[in-house]
Parts: structure tokens; C-alpha cells; sequence
């Protein structure tokens, strides 16, 4: 099974960088193969991966976490990263700006290599998110204007100003730009993060599990101010995830990893339940709730 | 101008109030500063301090006493009290704990250490102070340089121990409490078998004290001080990323341990400085940045100007006071800072978040 995958995974690779539609093609067909899963979605060719992960590997001291990694990320798509605690999520994550230094392996930005870059010029393209942000006794308005930092000399300009303004309207938070942050809500810290991440002006975002630590309330605020920015500004987006049925309701792709490595990688109406149980190791049933597949843990 | 148009109008005035402090700290400063050359043994009056400032006559008498003793002593309580509370703010935000400053990094135990090492090694002589003319420390320059020697060596230690274990914030504080500790019970052994003389010069010595510095000593602090204050400004928005999250400050394109590395020898540069030339002054540097995150919030480009001031001030008022409070005996100004800070700071503690 691992041989087979991995085999799988291999040629996929392969053929992305060479023909992105043709490897999606291929794609499609291997997990028709393996889970007979038809596809409805793919009448439309996918555009271009933006953000390539090409043969990462990550050790981290000797044990070896990530595992010749390939996935390639679209303007407009998100891109969902799932699996149990400790597979290499958030590892994965951090490879993709180089927060973590990948032992092998490239991360290409269009034709930008990423590896090659200072960490600055990375955060002029790329917008991270972690999962725990700390709250410092600063204004909203100012944490917002921090996400300018990679492009600030030494002076803040208006063009800089201008940007944070307009992004804290976007995300509707004019009446507390003046609030300091450590006094805000879970979700409107997240929500003051997610803006100064868009402020960057990126190409690609990165969101290390947005939604832990939130309400249900919020989670479905912060995912629809995701997908939103992801829509208008047409960034390539990847995050990592617990809530199955969020990541279904929201995400484009799904990439399952199983021991620090791709074990699945579909679009909606490819994820079964086959694939989540030998991820997670619990079996569950996937049905279809308004035309939305929901995953429900059986017994 | 379209700056004015564009940013909101009350950013605009939530970030004048915050300069305003930092101009009422300025304000301060220069009033304390005349004050403090006013008063003393022979007490100066404000209008002849400026005309002999600015060279408009003035008596000789006055004129020896101003350009000798007093501003000489006034403005290294500001460049001391500035640098350990920029020195303070650099290491709270790269080490991530409140309770990080010089001080609880081993760095005047050392210092101290080092000076009773100086004094062991080198003997009795005499060094001037205004504070115990009867206390007399034999080649102040060695004893000078063998405390900076051990500040710096305890920094040095940290940074080492941090290289092998990667730079976290826990290492170089829990390195930093372990030499302290060892240099601590250096000192105390030192005390405990050395001769009655060299034990009150010891003890002397670690009494921080500005009288202590004169024009070249004033000079090399505020060199020490100017150049660790515009690297930390230059790196406002990198400090700012850290206190966002370590995390969330590498995906800004911060070089987190880097960043963090530099702070630590400036702000040990700093500390080193100040304390092997004036002696042991504690809590300038652990609670003038808390006092002015309390009045200016975290954000370092109000921070570190705030600090700077309010350190300076907190020092030359402690200093005016030590001068004159039991006059005309003098108190070490280090016993003023505590007495004069602490209940200023535990005031801001308890008004905090008043919404």
C-alpha cells in the first residue's frame, strides 16, 4: 500500500511541473481507482499551481517529520492540510515560508525560489498566520500595520496607511482600531491577524489552524473572511485543520497526511470515508447534507 | 497634506498623545537637569546655571563647580538611567519575560564579582566619590575593567550555552539565574575571608553611585548608550514582531535569534558599562519600561523613546534626592531608585486597565 502510494505520488509529482492539468487528470483517476470516487467538479481545467512544494523533507533533530513532499497551490484555491496531531501539519506549514528550513526539497513562488530568499523578500509574497499569537499592549490599528514591517524602510508611508485602512474596513474592524489587543475576543484577535497578514500584500497565505480555540460562531466568521480574501484577492491559500466538516465546507483540496507523509490528496467530492479512516483510524460515515459531504463518526 | 487626509483622525490623536509623553518626559529631563546642578552643598541659582552654561560670565566659583562636579554627575544620571532602561525594554522583548532586565541576568553579581576580584587582586588606594571619602579603592581602572570583564562574560556564557541549546527565551533566562547564583557565592566567599578595608571597599563599590564618573567615563556611557539607542530604534518594528509571537515575527521576516542575539550584547554593552563605572543601580532598568508600557502601551516605537526619558529622569531625580535628602551626609543614589520607583510603579500596577 505505502509502495503503491508513494509510486503514486511520485509520478503526480512528476507530471506537475511539467503539465499541471494533465497531473490533476492523473490525479483524479488514481483515487477513482483506489476509492471509485467519481468527479463532478473537474469540467473546468484548474489553473497553475502558484506555490509549488517540491521534495521537501524535514528532519527535526533525527527523527524525520515531513517526508518527500509535493503539492502544488492555485490563485483563488484552498487548500486544506488534514490529518491527526503530530503528523507534520503544521511542520509542512512553516517549510512553505521557510519558517522551518526544509533539509531538502524547493519551494517555488511562480518563478521565484523561495528557498533562495531572504526571509524578508519571503514576507512580501507570503502571509502567515500562526496558531498562537500572543497579545502584546498594542493597538489594532498598529498590530495591523505590522503586517506592513517586510515593506517598511524607515519611515511608515501613506501608501502604507492607506492599505491598513482600507484592510481594517475589509474585516470590519473600524470601531476598535484604536482597542489595544490584548483586551480583544478570541476571534477578533484572529480576525486582527488574518488582516495583518493580508496587509503584506501576499500572494500565498499560510494559516496555521485559524479556527482552534474558537466558538462555533467564529469559526464560520473567520472561514468566510478566509474564503472571502481568498476570492477577492485571489491569493493561494493553504491551512491546516481538525474540523473535518469546516475544511469540506470551506477548502478546495484536501491533502491527508499519514506519518509525515501525502497519503491522499482529492478535491470535495474525493474525500471518503476510506481515506479519513485509515488517516485517523476511526471509521465514519461521509454523507451528503444539502449537497455538502459531512463526515460523522460512527458509533 | 494627503498624510493628514489619509490616516484616521483619531490614529492621528491617540499618536500625539503618546509623542506628548515622550515630550513631557523631554520637558522633565531638562528641568530635573537644572535642578539638580541648582542644588547640592553650595546651592546654584537657576538663572546663573544658564548664563554660565552659556558662557555669559557667571562666578568662578560657580563656574568650577558647575562644569566639574554638577553637570558632570547630572548627565550621567541621564545617560545611565537611559541606557539601563533601553537596555531593560531590549532584553523584556527579545527574552519575552517582564521580569528579564540586567540585572536578573547575573549581570551586576558578575560585575560585582568582579570588582571584588579587582580589589582582592589590586589592593586599597583611592578613587573619587562623593559618597565615603573614607573608603579608597587602589587602581579604580582595573577594578573598573575586572567588573566589566565579568559583565560581559556572563553575557557571553549565556549566548553560548543559548548557541548549543538554540536561542529560547528559558535558556538565557534560566543560564542567566545559574551564573548569577555562582557569582553571588563568589562574592560572598571573597567577603567572607577578606581583610576589613578591602571588605568595606568591596561593599562600597557595589553602592551605584554617579558622582563616581567624570567627563571620560560620562563620555564612553552616552557613546554606549547613543549607539545601543539608535540600533534599538532601527529594529522598533522587528521587537514589535516578536512581541507579536516568535512565529507569527519569522513569518514577517524577522531573523528571530539574530535579532534576539544583538539585543542581548547591546543591552548587555549597555549594562556592562554603566555598572563597572558607577556600581550596582538596580531596578532603573527593570521598571522604567514597565512604567511607560503602562503609559504608552508595548509598541516600541513609543517604548524606547518613553523609556529612555523616564529612566533618565527617575535617575536624576533619585540622584537629586540622594544629594539632598539627609544633607549633608549622601545616600547612594541606587537605595533612591527602589524607594522612589517602587511606589510609582506598584500605582501604575494597581490603576492598570482602568478602563
Amino acid at each position: 500500500m505505502t509502495d503503491k502510494l508513494s509510486h503514486e505520488e511520485h509520478s503526480h509529482d512528476e507530471e506537475m511541473h511539467i503539465h499541471p492539468h494533465v497531473h490533476s487528470e492523473g490525479y483524479v483517476h488514481t483515487h477513482e481507482h483506489l476509492h471509485g470516487v467519481p468527479h463532478d467538479h473537474h469540467t473546468d481545467a484548474p489553473a497553475p499551481a502558484l506555490l509549488n512544494v517540491d521534495g521537501v523533507n524535514f528532519e527535526y533533530k533525527t527523527a524525520r517529520v515531513l517526508n518527500e513532499i509535493c503539492v502544488g497551490v492555485a490563485r483563488g484555491e484552498i487548500l486544506a492540510i488534514l490529518g491527526p496531531n503530530g503528523v507534520g501539519k503544521s511542520t509542512l506549514l512553516k517549510c512553505m515560508n521557510l519558517i522551518l528550513q526544509p533539509k531538502t526539497g524547493t519551494i517555488m513562488l511562480g518563478e521565484l525560489n523561495l528557498t533562495k530568499m531572504s526571509g524578508n523578500e519571503i514576507a512580501k509574497n507570503v502571509g502567515y498566520v500562526a496558531q498562537r499569537n500572543d497579545s502584546a499592549r498594542m493597538t489594532v490599528f498598529d498590530s495591523v500595520l505590522l503586517g506592513r514591517k517586510p515593506h517598511i524602510g524607515w519611515r511608515v508611508t501613506d501608501h502604507d496607511y492607506t492599505i491598513v485602512e482600507n484592510a481594517i474596513e475589509q474585516f470590519g474592524l473600524t470601531d476598535m482600531q484604536l482597542r489595544y489587543i490584548d483586551e480583544l475576543s478570541g476571534g477578533e484577535l484572529q480576525r486582527v491577524c488574518l488582516c495583518r497578514a493580508i496587509v503584506q500584500e501576499p500572494s500565498v497565505l499560510l494559516l496555521d489552524e485559524p479556527t482552534s480555540s474558537l466558538d462555533l460562531c467564529r469559526q464560520m466568521e473567520i472561514l468566510r473572511a478566509i474564503r472571502n480574501v481568498v476570492d477577492h484577492h485571489d491569493v493561494a491559500t493553504v491551512m491546516t485543520m481538525h474540523d473535518l466538516n469546516l475544511a469540506l465546507r470551506f477548502a478546495d483540496r484536501f491533502l491527508f497526511m499519514k506519518n509525515g507523509r501525502i497519503y491522499a490528496m482529492c478535491d470535495k467530492s474525493g474525500v471518503t470515508s476510506q481515506i479519513i479512516e485509515d488517516v485517523y483510524g476511526i471509521k465514519v460515515d461521509v454523507i451528503l447534507h444539502n449537497e455538502m459531504p459531512i463526515v460523522v463518526p460512527c458509533g | 497634506m494627503t498624510k493628514e487626509e489619509k490616516k484616521p483622525t483619531n490614529y492621528k490623536a491617540y499618536v500625539s498623545r503618546k509623542v506628548s509623553v515622550i515630550l513631557i518626559g523631554i520637558a522633565a529631563t531638562i528641568i530635573m537637569f537644572l535642578v539638580s546642578v541648582s542644588v547640592g552643598a553650595v546651592s546654584i541659582p537657576i538663572p546663573d546655571i544658564i548664563t554660565t552654561i552659556f558662557g555669559g560670565g557667571g562666578t568662578s566659583l560657580y563656574e568650577r563647580i558647575i562644569w566639574n562636579i554638577r553637570i558632570p554627575q547630572a548627565l550621567t544620571a541621564i545617560a545611565a538611567g537611559a541606557g539601563l532602561a533601553i537596555a531593560g525594554v531590549s532584553m523584556q522583548s527579545v527574552l519575552r519575560n517582564p521580569l528579564a532586565s540586567p540585572f536578573t541576568l547575573g549581570l551586576s553579581s558578575a560585575a560585582a564579582f568582579g570588582a571584588a576580584v579587582g580589589i582582592l587582586l589590586f589592593g586599597a588606594g583611592t578613587t573619587g566619590s562623593s559618597i565615603a571619602d573614607a573608603v579608597v579603592i587602589n587602581n579604580p581602572y582595573l577594578t573598573t575593567l575586572s567588573a566589566f570583564f565579568f559583565a560581559i562574560l556572563t553575557t557571553v556564557i549565556i549566548l553560548l550555552i543559548a548557541k548549543i541549546r538554540s536561542a529560547t527565551p528559558e535558556t538565557m533566562i534560566l543560564a542567566g539565574v545559574a551564573i548569577s547564583s555562582l557569582f553571588s557565592a563568589g562574592l560572598m566567599a571573597i567577603q567572607y575571608f577578606v581583610d576589613d578595608t578591602r571588605l568595606a571597599s568591596i561593599v562600597f563599590w557595589q553602592f551605584g553611585d554617579v558622582a563616581r564618573a567624570s567627563w571620560t567615563e560620562l563620555g564612553l556611557i552616552t557613546l554606549m548608550t547613543v549607539i545601543c539607542l539608535i540600533y534599538f530604534i532601527y529594529k522598533r518594528w522587528d521587537y514589535n514582531s516578536i512581541d507579536a509571537g516568535e512565529e507569527t515575527a519569522k513569518g514577517l521576516g524577522v531573523n528571530v535569534e539574530r535579532t534576539r542575539i544583538i539585543g542581548m550584547i547591546a543591552a548587555s554593552l549597555i549594562s556592562a558599562t554603566v555598572v563597572a563605572f558607577l556600581g550596582i543601580i538596580g531596578f532603573v532598568g527593570l521598571v522604567c519600561p514597565h512604567m511607560m508600557r503602562r503609559v504608552v502601551g508595548d509598541d516600541h516605537r513609543f517604548l524606547i523613546p518613553a523609556s529612555f526619558v523616564c529612566g533618565a529622569v527617575l535617575l536624576l531625580i533619585s540622584d537629586t534626592v540622594a544629594r539632598t535628602v539627609i544633607a549633608p551626609h549622601v545616600l547612594p543614589v541606587a537605595v533612591l531608585t527602589a524607594f522612589l520607583g517602587a511606589p510609582v510603579f506598584l500605582y501604575l500596577i494597581i490603576m492598570r486597565r482602568r478602563a
